[in-house]
């Protein structure tokens, strides 16, 4: 696990089943291609919303970990 | 293929130093007679040094090859005495445009503001620039240019370099204190010398087509993503003088060069691009592949490795021949002063502490630009059409979309030739960089006032229009104890003001000086003779200056 300073990594969306249903939803119609796409285009837009490189950073770790 | 250009041809001349008995000795030798070997004689020159600057070749750049020159770099040749003619017959532009298959993008300004002397860029092709530069050169008494003059062996000897020279009628030794070697990206000096540049190759290639046509395309920076006349790849096009229009078509890594800038392959390409119905005439092709590397240290004893020979870039950006100038903007001062003795060798160690890390912000710079351009993997593609995708319409996205981090000077933030700040300022002006510009005097502009390749002061005086005697005795001693030369400008004394010796007057002309140097009454800035702020407090104290003064110049 890896400690966070800046990103928030407990519960703080309202409606967890909304959101994750809406999430995978969004792809329904997509095909592999443009599901990455949209995917895409939402790690940019969450990322500039957040705006704070340092929280940004250790999403990334986090994503990565024990993956590669 | 239609020619609006023509190569001068120089003659290769004997000069006496082929009949003297012993290797006769230069102050300063410049291998290489590119665009960055001709500014660093050139430079000598201003300077006072008498150069000589040998060249393997006897013409300029031959076909196309750089385009843009930035502000910076027009500034430096200013300097040098050839900024107008280039300026003159060049392009100039400040509009980039991005296109993503069919649709703009986005636009950018890169001079965003006013009142500067020189453009954000220009637009000319390299054969001019050298061109221009070789005519400066003829002109100097103080410069020897000699072409079919290959260096084909150089040894760094304890007190002088010692070189072999080769040319049409035999070889030749000669002498030096100070070898700059601008001998370009493929330097054989670098190899003689066991040297080596290391970095990164480019799996792409991309062809060059310069077309001359009469066209209404404004003259900005067009730039397409997999736009529709070529796609999969990226375009860009520039205008360059005598109508000459310069596009470069990305093929990927499997295209075959030959086969690609042959006309017959390269028109259709033109055809889908411009129209069927445009006309033009095609004038050059070539294909390019590059790389992104520099050497370890950019000086070994008394050799100065300077432009591609030090430091290579990818094209995306225009960071070549515009760092290359900036290399010898930073080298040929101190070589001055160390040569007259008025600073210690230890000075020349700093060309390498202030430009190797420009060289690695222009490599990093032109790097992302690359891998943004031409995506190494799946997900990295698929990261930069999301980009370019939003960009159209949402404004954060245009920040991320890179088709080139065109050229801007390096600050030199941590050098040890600063002073740095202890008071504070609203201006960007801190130390290292390389100084703004404003309109003063008469038509006139601040640029020009401190290229007289010596140290600089800029002062605002405690009340306005007049110096008070503290001030007039202050200024009158720093004129004349300086241990190098430093010439002294007050802003906006009256006419009737009293002025004491080695101080001038500046007036300024739009109040530009004081708000982009934030100079409220007492503020003092010291700029080096290469233009970089090397110091600036809210007080002027005589002891301070000396003290910037000296490290300034290595000797504390
Ligand atoms: C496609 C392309 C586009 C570019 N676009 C731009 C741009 O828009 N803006 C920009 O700033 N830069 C651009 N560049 C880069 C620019 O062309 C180079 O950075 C620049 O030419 C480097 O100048 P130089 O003087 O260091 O070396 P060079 O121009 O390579 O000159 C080296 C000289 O040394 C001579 N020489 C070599 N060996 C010896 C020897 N042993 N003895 C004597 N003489 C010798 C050669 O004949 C040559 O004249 C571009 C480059 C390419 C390929």
């Amino acid at each position: 696990m890896i400690e966070t300073r800046k990103l928030n990594t407990q519960p703080a969306l309202k409606r967890p089943d909304d959101f994750y249903n809406a999430l995978v939803d969004m792809h329904r119609e997509l095909n592999e291609e443009q599901s990455q796409l949209a995917n895409a285009k939402l790690i940019l837009l969450l990322a500039n919303h957040i705006g704070d490189e340092e929280a940004l950073e250790e999403a990334l770790k986090i994503a990565a970990e024990g993956l590669g | 293929m239609l020619q609006t250009h023509q190569n001068p041809v120089y003659e290769y001349a004997r000069s006496p130093d082929q009949d003297a008995a012993t290797p006769v000795h230069h102050p300063l030798i410049v291998v290489g007679a590119g665009p960055v070997g001709m500014a660093a004689g050139l430079d000598a020159a201003t300077q006072g040094i008498p150069a000589v600057i040998l060249d393997d070749n006897n013409t300029v750049s031959v076909g196309s090859r750089a385009v843009c020159y930035a502000k910076r770099a027009l500034e430096i040749l200013d300097r040098l005495g050839c900024g107008q003619r280039m300026v003159d017959k060049g392009i100039t532009w400040n509009l980039g445009k991005v296109f993503f298959r069919d649709d703009q993008v986005y636009s950018f300004n890169l001079l965003p503001e006013s009142d500067h002397h020189r453009p954000a860029f220009i637009n000319l092709q390299q054969y001019y620039l050298e061109e221009y530069m070789v005519n400066q050169i003829e002109r100097s008494p103080q410069l020897d240019l000699r072409w079919k003059s290959r260096v084909i062996a150089v040894q760094d000897e304890d007190d002088r370099v010692r070189i072999r020279v080769e040319t049409p009628e035999g070889e030749y030794s000669l002498t030096c204190d100070y070898l700059v070697v601008a001998d370009g990206a493929n330097s054989g000096i670098r190899k003689m010398m066991g040297l080596e540049s290391s970095g990164q190759v480019f799996q792409d290639r991309f062809l060059i087509a310069d077309v001359v046509m009469e066209s209404d395309f404004p003259p900005e920076r067009w730039f397409w993503f997999d736009p529709p006349f070529h796609k999969g790849g990226s375009t860009l096009l520039h205008r360059q003088a005598d109508n000459v229009w310069r596009i470069d078509f990305q093929l990927g890594w499997d295209a075959d060069p030959e086969e690609e800038k042959k006309p017959e392959n390269v028109i259709p390409r033109l055809k889908a691009m411009l129209g069927e119905d445009t006309r033009f005439d095609l004038e050059w092709t070539s294909v390019y592949t590059f790389q992104c590397r520099r050497m370890d240290r950019f000086r070994h004893g008394r050799l100065f490795f300077v432009g591609d020979a030090a430091h290579q870039v990818s094209p995306f950006g225009a960071r070549g021949a515009n760092s290359g100038f900036q290399d010898t903007d930073n080298l040929l001062w101190k070589i001055k002063l160390v040569l007259e003795e008025q600073a210690p060798d230890s000075l020349l160690d700093s060309y390498d502490t202030e430009r190797v890390p420009a060289a690695d912000e222009n490599i990093l710079n032109s790097t992302r630009s690359t891998d943004f351009i031409t995506p190494k993997s799946k997900v990295s593609h698929i990261f930069r059409d999301a980009t370019l995708l939003l960009a159209e319409e949402y404004p954060f996205a245009r920040s991320l979309v890179n088709s080139g981090r065109l050229s801007v000077p390096s600050v030199y933030r941590n050098s040890p030739l600063n002073t740095p700040d202890t008071e504070i300022f609203d201006s960007p002006m801190q130390p290292g960089t390389p100084s703004t510009d404003a309109p003063v005097n008469d038509d006139a502009w601040f640029l020009q006032q401190i290229a007289n390749n010596r140290f600089n002061g800029l002062y605002f005086s405690q009340s306005a229009g007049s110096l008070n005697s503290d001030e007039q005795a202050i200024l009158s001693n720093l004129a004349s104890d300086s241990p190098v030369p430093l010439n002294l400008l007050v802003v906006d004394l009256d006419p009737a003001a009293s002025c004491p010796a080695g101080v001038a007057p500046i007036r300024d002309s739009k109040g530009l000086l004081k708000q982009r140097f934030d100079g409220r009454p007492g503020t003092f800035y010291l700029f080096r003779p290469d233009q970089h702020v090397s110091a600036r407090w809210r007080q002027l104290e005589p002891k301070k200056v000396a003290q910037a003064l000296a490290r300034a110049t290595g000797r504390s």
